[in-house]
């Protein structure tokens, strides 16, 4: 009896000390947002970084004492394992289980897609975390996507807009078999019909190729001025080691375009100098147009926290959004001071909102108003140096005009040395 | 768009892309072709082999000489893993290989949950000379890691079947393939020389890693994309042929490639499947099979 209560005891005291038997906490639950996360499998590298930007932001919004008269901000979190399969069933568990007030979507499009019609029969705000055009055929209209993307179109626009420019007029196409990189390529498919840039070669190349020295040959052979490549995280390296090797000719003025990896610190590491001359999308670049209320601040913390949990050291591409998103649903909730959907989903569609990664509006489709992705060339890039990367002027940026710190290089192979 | 150039490049490629199949199928060849165990966690032990090159070469040792580093360590691997695998499922008989799969894929998710633990889920590349240039023949470019892994999986294939062919324990291992009962006979223990191959098979697979982070960067889970290719190639060969393995792999090295080239890369995932249906097809005991 006696040792019972001590053990009793013991526990209580240990309880309090975590903060979890205080009174206050007890009266008022957590605000609860929930998500899936790839934290395993190919999208990781990625999804872990993410995480850790959403991470900063709930710690930074529960040091200020949380929302809603002191409710504290709790993420349920479960790993996809960067797999459309499995994410369905998780915002199920989330809603009827877990019983989240507010939904994150996961990282990336193909993820993404499979959850849209659930979210929406739901009724619940989604912020999107950098999925591509999934909200076109759904038409969710509580969808509300933090990645700079904008316009469907944008994206190639931009790009084109920079190979136009310097005499560019027929384009090749190579895209990786799957949702985002399809949807990109086809964007920039119609983008290129509509200006009269002729494709000269088209390819898509299925997941899981080991090596493309082959089809990089073929493209040389088609002579294009522009190269656009949308492919995907697991291929981006061994593709650009190809172009290396194989080189693409000297009609090309630019390549580049969708390549998803490059924006990765242990890939552009491992790539080194073989990323120079690369004209590819971003996000958030360390060039003195980049910075916004908070944003150094961020990196700060990011920086210390990354090399703890071994994610990403640098973060630019995805940690900043992460943080950004839960910006938004911070700045919805405390001036709709309630978690009801409908009226966050208002305040979102209504407002600008200024974040660390700049002011954001939303068009009807939930996707943001202006696009805010940058174009952005890859320049006197050593081998082996992370830290490199952290000085302006390693990738400059080429587009939009608002926030440009430089003009293209070209041709592609001078552009290298 | 069809040139002769092309055609030529397509058909120099992919011999070297096969060669390089070859390597990492070999292992293969014996664990499976010889000694039938159903090893569908070879690949993850390929991958695995990747990953210790990457940390080696992170201390600034050659890719290639990291990869005959671990050839020891492999192999000690490879006679524990036998070990537990005898042990727990082909001692006890009937239908050791549908569990035996299991068991190894078992192995396989373990090995990929280690690397992440590890060393985290990104993708990892090595540095050295020969990665990154290439070689001018005329205006031909070829990639010279494809030409170090050209050149270091025929010597590979070459030990293995001078191995195989030319000292007591490689007849041994080849007697135990044809005939268990009949070695058991004789006197020999065949769980000792399948021990044997099976570390010697695993061995391989130092080198046949080193290999694969030399072509491609790896990533945790590459060994998924790599389980039909390696089973294709040993099946396509007969079953424990380390020539014929060879040569498959260069069939489908050479095909992936040309259509690759010339017809579009949606339709190369097509050829393995395609090639080896074909193949047990007209020659259900493979191309060079017993």
């Amino acid at each position: 009896m006696h040792r019972r209560t001590l053990l009793t005891g013991a526990l209580m005291s240990a309880l309090a000390v975590l903060g979890l038997a205080t009174p206050a906490a007890a009266q008022q639950p957590p605000i609860k947002i929930g998500l899936s996360m790839a934290m395993t499998g190919g999208l990781a590298g990625g999804g872990k970084s993410s995480l850790l930007g959403m991470e900063i932001w709930r710690d930074d919004v529960n040091a200020k004492g949380g929302l809603l008269g002191g409710r504290k901000v709790e993420l349920v979190v479960y790993d996809d394992k960067s797999s459309a399969a499995e994410t369905p069933a998780i915002y199920s568990k989330l809603l009827d289980v877990d019983k989240v007030d507010l939904l994150f979507a996961p990282y990336a499009t193909v993820p993404t897609a499979p959850i849209m019609p659930l979210v929406k029969q739901r009724g619940m705000v989604l912020i999107g975390n950098f999925s591509f055009q999934v909200n076109s055929k759904v038409g969710h209209d509580m969808w509300f996507n933090a990645a700079p993307w904008g316009p469907a179109d944008s994206w190639a626009s931009a790009y084109f807009d920079v190979g136009q420019k310097v005499g560019g007029k027929t384009v090749a196409i190579l895209a990786a078999d799957q949702e985002f990189s399809q949807n990109v390529a086809k964007a920039a498919k119609d983008v290129a019909n509509k200006r009269g840039i002729q494709i000269v070669f088209e390819q898509n190349y299925p997941p899981n190729t080991v090596e493309f020295s082959a089809i990089v040959r073929a493209l040389k052979a088609a002579k294009p001025d522009m190269v656009y490549i949308t492919s995907y995280p697991p291929d981006s390296a061994g593709l650009l080691r190809a172009i290396n090797e194989i080189g693409v000719g000297d009609n090309v003025k630019i390549l580049g375009g969708g390549m998803v990896g490059l924006q990765f610190t242990s890939v552009m590491e491992g790539l080194g100098s073989l990323l120079n001359g690369v004209v590819n999308y971003n996000t958030w670049l360390p060039e003195p147009s980049m910075y916004f209320d908070g944003t150094k601040d961020f990196f700060e913390k990011y920086s210390k926290r990354a090399v703890e949990a071994k994610v990403d050291p640098l973060g630019f591409y995805l940690a900043p959004f992460g943080y950004a998103m839960g910006q938004l649903v911070e700045g919805a909730i405390k001036s709709t001071n309630g978690l009801d959907q409908k009226a966050i989903a208002k305040y979102l569609r209504e407002n600008k909102h200024n974040t660390i990664v700049g002011p954001m509006e939303f068009s009807p489709d939930g996707e943001r108003k202006t696009t805010a992705t940058l174009i952005a060339q890859f320049r006197g890039v050593k081998d082996k140096n992370i830290d490199q990367f952290r000085t302006a002027g390693r990738q400059v940026i080429l587009f939009p005009e608002g926030l440009k710190t430089g003009e293209v290089i070209v041709p592609f192979e001078k552009a290298r040395n | 768009m069809f040139s002769l150039d092309l055609l030529r490049d397509a058909v120099v490629l992919g011999l070297l892309l096969g060669c390089f199949y070859a390597a990492v199928s070999i292992g293969l060849s014996v664990s499976f072709g010889l000694l039938d165990v159903p090893h569908v966690a070879h690949p993850a032990f390929l991958v695995l082999a990747s990953y210790g090159v990457y940390v080696l070469n992170e201390y600034g040792i050659d890719p290639l000489l990291a990869g005959l580093m671990l050839t020891p360590v492999f192999f000690v691997i490879g006679l524990g893993t036998y070990w537990i695998y005898y042990e727990t499922f082909e001692k006890r008989g009937q239908d050791q290989a549908v569990r035996g799969i299991a068991f190894f894929f078992g192995i396989a998710f373990i090995i990929e949950v280690l690397i992440i633990l590890a060393l985290g889920v990104d993708q990892r590349s090595v540095s050295a000379e020969y990665i990154g240039k290439s070689w001018r023949i005329w205006d031909m470019r070829i990639p010279m890691r494809l030409i170090v892994a050209f050149g270091v999986a025929i010597l590979l294939i070459f030990l293995l079947t001078q191995y195989l062919s030319r000292t007591f324990t490689g007849w041994a291992i080849r007697a135990v393939a044809q005939d268990e009962g009949a070695l058991r006979l004789m006197g020999a223990n065949p769980f000792k020389i399948k021990r044997w191959a099976f570390g010697i098979a695993t061995a391989v697979l130092g080198m046949a890693g080193a290999l694969l982070i030399i072509v491609a960067p790896v990533e945790p889970t590459l060994d998924r994309a790599y389980i039909g290719r390696t089973f294709c190639v040993v099946v396509m060969a007969g079953l424990g042929s380390m020539s014929g393995t060879l040569a498959a792999a260069i069939i489908l090295g050479v095909s992936e490639s040309i259509v690759l080239t010339l017809f579009g890369a949606s339709w190369a995932p097509a050829i393995s499947f395609t090639l080896l249906l074909v193949v047990l097809a007209v020659r259900p005991q493979g191309l060079f099979g017993r």
